[in-house]
């Protein structure tokens, strides 16, 4: 391998879904913990499912399985607590997952324009194709609610 | 030697909230912001009914002089199960005297962390942020989140004419004796 190839090469944090893997940067992840108590509030952001607590710190419990899967997770083994960013913030967000989570590097094709924009890009893996998630487009944060725009209906309050 | 001069150390600023549920939920308040704590009962009959359009959590203001309280039925406007209250909260420096189901106790805050920014609609106008008390996670609410400008532009319209109502019924009375 020359070292130009070498440095193509990247770290991300395979997930599972349900049956289905996931990427994620290894830079973009802080921990993989065990689920904990979910405190639940009225909000009306949808697929927000309340909050944890981790290290003092109050984590938003993000469901991304529905718009990935077109389902909820039946079981959930882990939250995967990764940083999302807010312009110059960051902030921690979880999200549950199915399986043990695995560390791998791998070579990333980006993204092309038609791709869904939670889709940072692609790599190969043990002979599947997996999507790099982009967790800024996945995750919901003001910059969404700008996108929603007037089109979008107001949402159910969700205690 | 000179010894270095022991640092100050400042106390943790802490904050005495109420812990207050609404159908079943809990929330917090500073207890600042809280005026005047009085049975539901208590108000009922200097109560007069109210409807704005499009505004089913007041449905009755309280006049004070010539202040108007609107009372905000809290269920209504987390979205939860309406239930009904038993005690009126009326909060200070704000025309709101909000409906809760009950006072859970008094508590100190040593930390209240801004709500995080994945909650992006609504409820960014209703809450202060959230704190961490005996294990669990309380939304501290904003007192003046409960009704916003546009929402009080509507119960004075919807005020005023109520205010017409009653004076050209008053009027038609008179004329008529």
């Amino acid at each position: 391998m020359t070292v130009a190839t070498e440095l193509e090469l990247q770290s991300f944090v395979l997930l599972r879904l349900s049956e289905r893997r996931f990427a994620v940067s290894a830079n973009q992840i802080a921990e993989l913990v065990a689920p904990s108590r979910v405190f639940r509030f009225p909000h009306r952001t949808p697929k927000l499912e309340g909050v944890i607590l981790r290290r003092g710190r109050i984590v938003p419990v993000c469901d991304v399985s529905e718009m990935l899967l077109g389902k909820r997770l039946t079981s959930r083994r882990f939250y995967l607590i990764a940083l999302r960013n807010y312009g110059k913030q960051k902030e921690w967000v979880a999200m549950p997952v199915t399986g043990e989570c695995e560390l791998i590097n791998a070579e990333m094709i980006a993204a092309v324009e038609s791709d869904a924009p939670h889709v940072a890009g692609w790599l190969s893996h043990d002979g599947d194709v997996i999507e790099v998630l982009n967790l800024d487009a996945l995750t919901p944060g003001p910059e969404r609610l700008l996108a929603e725009g007037a089109t979008s209906q107001r949402p159910e309050a969700r205690p | 030697m000179r010894l270095a001069a022991p640092a100050k150390v400042s106390p943790a600023k802490t904050e005495q909230i109420i812990l207050f549920r609404v159908s079943g939920q809990m929330f917090a308040i500073s207890s600042a912001s809280v005026q005047e704590v009085r049975s539901a009962d208590s108000m009922s009959g200097a109560a007069v009914e109210i409807s704005a359009p499009g505004l089913r959590k007041v449905r009755h203001v309280l006049r004070r002089g010539d202040r108007s309280l609107f009372i905000v039925n809290g269920a209504m406007h987390f979205g939860l199960h309406v239930a009904e209250g038993t005690l009126l909260f009326v909060l200070r420096k704000t025309r709101t005297a909000l409906l809760i189901d009950g006072i859970e106790k008094m508590a100190t805050m040593t930390r209240l962390q801004a709500l995080p920014l994945s909650f992006c609609h609504e409820e960014r106008q209703w809450y202060r942020g959230l704190t961490a008390l005996d294990q669990t996670v309380v939304p501290v609410v904003h007192p003046e989140g409960f009704l916003s400008p546009e929402e009080l532009a509507l119960l004075d319209e919807a005020l005023l004419q109520a205010d017409k109502t009653v004076t050209q019924d008053l009027e038609g009375t008179d004329s008529a004796q």
